[in-house]
């Protein structure tokens, strides 16, 4: 059951290729599935990638590299050196440079012939549907909750694709949604976690090449869906366990009740995103408890003078191997177990890696009854910044 | 008659790390009891205060998604597997 996407109306569309082209493209074109009618779809086609990061990279370098004629890029981020380990777009002299532009002179070198527009802006209920009419496919690579509900709401609006990719960890999903008989992001997902339950940051990280796979299979579905071939994700979820090298796929039903693609639609416009999703996405602070602190400098100058104070490291064993201060070790999940190897009548200085978790740690501990008990400020993070440049950060 | 409950990875850390978990169960809210009663923090995760499952956790009897099937009272039987699939916005934090 394949599915084509008909091309924006606007500027003619191209009708034969340079012999340039013929060669570039010529492993396409001597494939029946794809051949010159095939090339030209791609050529005509226009898509816009929400996202250049670990999804985005794959996505705009097959796209490009396949020949897709126009490519629309928005990010709004710049470049920093921890996206190097899975941004695979991105070189280390990008460091510091927007995204979306980096990307695009990537993108510009790998395949002159194509149309490649960056949009270094946050995508926004006031820009999207601007942003989203002059393309035929949307692919979203982004990386929360209300951005997630834009794109999906944008394209249904508008009637347009939205190819779906998501990671966390070593499990990635795919699908398609928003095609005329298919569910959309609201008909799996009604409502986003509320911020409290979104999954603890103490598990994040992402082995690389795992986005690598999830915007690889993205990047699959958008060519499917402009040549017409094949059966495309619609209505299917694929489920992918890098771990344990499986792929599942589960069924997506339409659902009539949905607000946004049911029978009687009850949202006509864009929303607030971020107070539909409670404020903050995956990726914002949650609120920090109020414990009693001590500065790094206040700390390097008590240890200096010889006070006597216990260092308790709340991390994983994995990230003391990376950098410590020589502490205890007793991470903050096997507190409440192990909280008896700990000597209450001891001044104690408890630390994570940015503060955050060590402030829940000193918390507990004082409602445990713990009287002498400080929060490192800042975490090593603050350590290596104002005492000890030596020690790395992660 | 066991069915198989596959954990996912975000809520791993609350189910003591497993990947799945083998219960006797002759519908899917049996099988999700016992999941919560063996670890019991992965109940705010996917029950609501008044019992109710979170309306962003989807489960799934083998494809087929349950709330289009009999929801909690859904019947499995032998070899059955239960899928529980948050949703995932993607992104990589940084630890905390």
């Amino acid at each position: 059951m394949a599915t084509t996407v008909q091309p924006q109306t606007g500027a003619k569309p191209a009708a034969s290729l340079s012999n340039e082209e013929i060669l570039r493209y010529s492993r396409h074109l001597i494939m029946p599935e794809v051949g010159m009618d095939g090339q030209l779809k791609l050529k005509n086609a226009k898509v816009l990638l929400i996202g250049t990061g670990g999804l985005g990279a794959p996505l705009g370098l097959y796209l490009a590299a396949a020949g897709v004629g126009k490519l629309g890029l928005v990010d709004f981020d710049v470049v920093d050196s921890t996206n190097l380990q899975r941004q695979v777009t991105f070189g280390t002299t990008d460091v510091g440079k927007p995204k979306s532009e980096a990307a695009r002179a990537r993108l510009a070198n790998l395949n002159p012939d194509i149309q490649i527009q960056s949009f270094e802006t946050q995508l926004t209920s006031a820009n999207a549907l601007e942003l989203f009419k002059d393309f035929d496919i949307i692919v979203d690579g982004t990386d929360n909750f209300p951005t997630r509900y834009l794109v999906n709401d944008a394209c249904i609006l508008l009637s347009k694709p939205n190819v779906y990719g998501s990671i966390f960890r070593f499990e990635g999903q795919a699908t398609v949604f928003g095609m005329p008989d298919g569910p959309c992001y609201r008909c799996l997902y009604p409502e986003p976690p509320p911020p409290g339950l979104v999954p603890s940051c103490a598990e994040g990280g992402v082995l690389g090449v795992l986005p690598g796979i999830v915007g690889s299979i993205q990047a699959m579905e958008t060519i499917k869906l402009i040549l017409g071939r094949g059966d495309n994700l619609v209505g299917r979820l694929l489920l992918f366990d890098a771990l344990g090298m499986k792929f599942r796929e589960l069924k997506l039903r339409k659902n009539p009740n949905c607000p946004m693609c049911g029978t009687h639609r009850t949202i006509n416009k864009l929303i607030d995103y971020y107070q539909f999703c409670g404020v903050r996405g995956e990726e914002a602070p949650g609120p920090t408890v109020q414990v009693p602190e001590i500065t790094p400098r206040e700390l390097k100058a008590r240890l200096d003078s010889g006070d006597d104070l216990f260092i308790l490291d709340v991390r994983e064993p994995h990230e003391y191997q990376i950098c410590n201060l020589k502490g205890h070790l007793l991470p903050l999940g096997e507190l409440t177990r192990r909280v008896h190897e700990l000597d209450s009548s001891r001044e104690i200085v408890a630390h994570c890696r940015s503060g955050k978790r060590s402030a829940e740690a000193v918390d507990f501990l004082r409602k445990a009854g713990f009287r002498k008990i400080l929060n490192l400020k800042g975490g090593i993070l603050a350590w290596s910044d104002e005492v000890d440049p030596s020690v790395p950060k992660y | 008659m066991p069915v198989k409950v596959m954990i996912p990875s975000p809520l791993r850390p609350y189910a003591g790390k497993r990947d799945s978990a083998e219960f006797n169960a002759r519908t899917v809210g049996e099988a999700l009891g016992h999941l919560t009663t063996e670890f019991g923090d992965l109940r705010k995760h996917l029950f609501t205060e008044d019992g109710k499952l979170r309306s962003f956790v989807n489960v799934y009897v083998n494809d087929e998604d349950i709330r289009y099937l009999a929801k909690e009272n859904t019947p499995t039987k032998d070899g059955d597997t239960i899928s529980i699939i948050p949703s995932i916005a993607g992104g990589v934090p940084a630890m905390e």
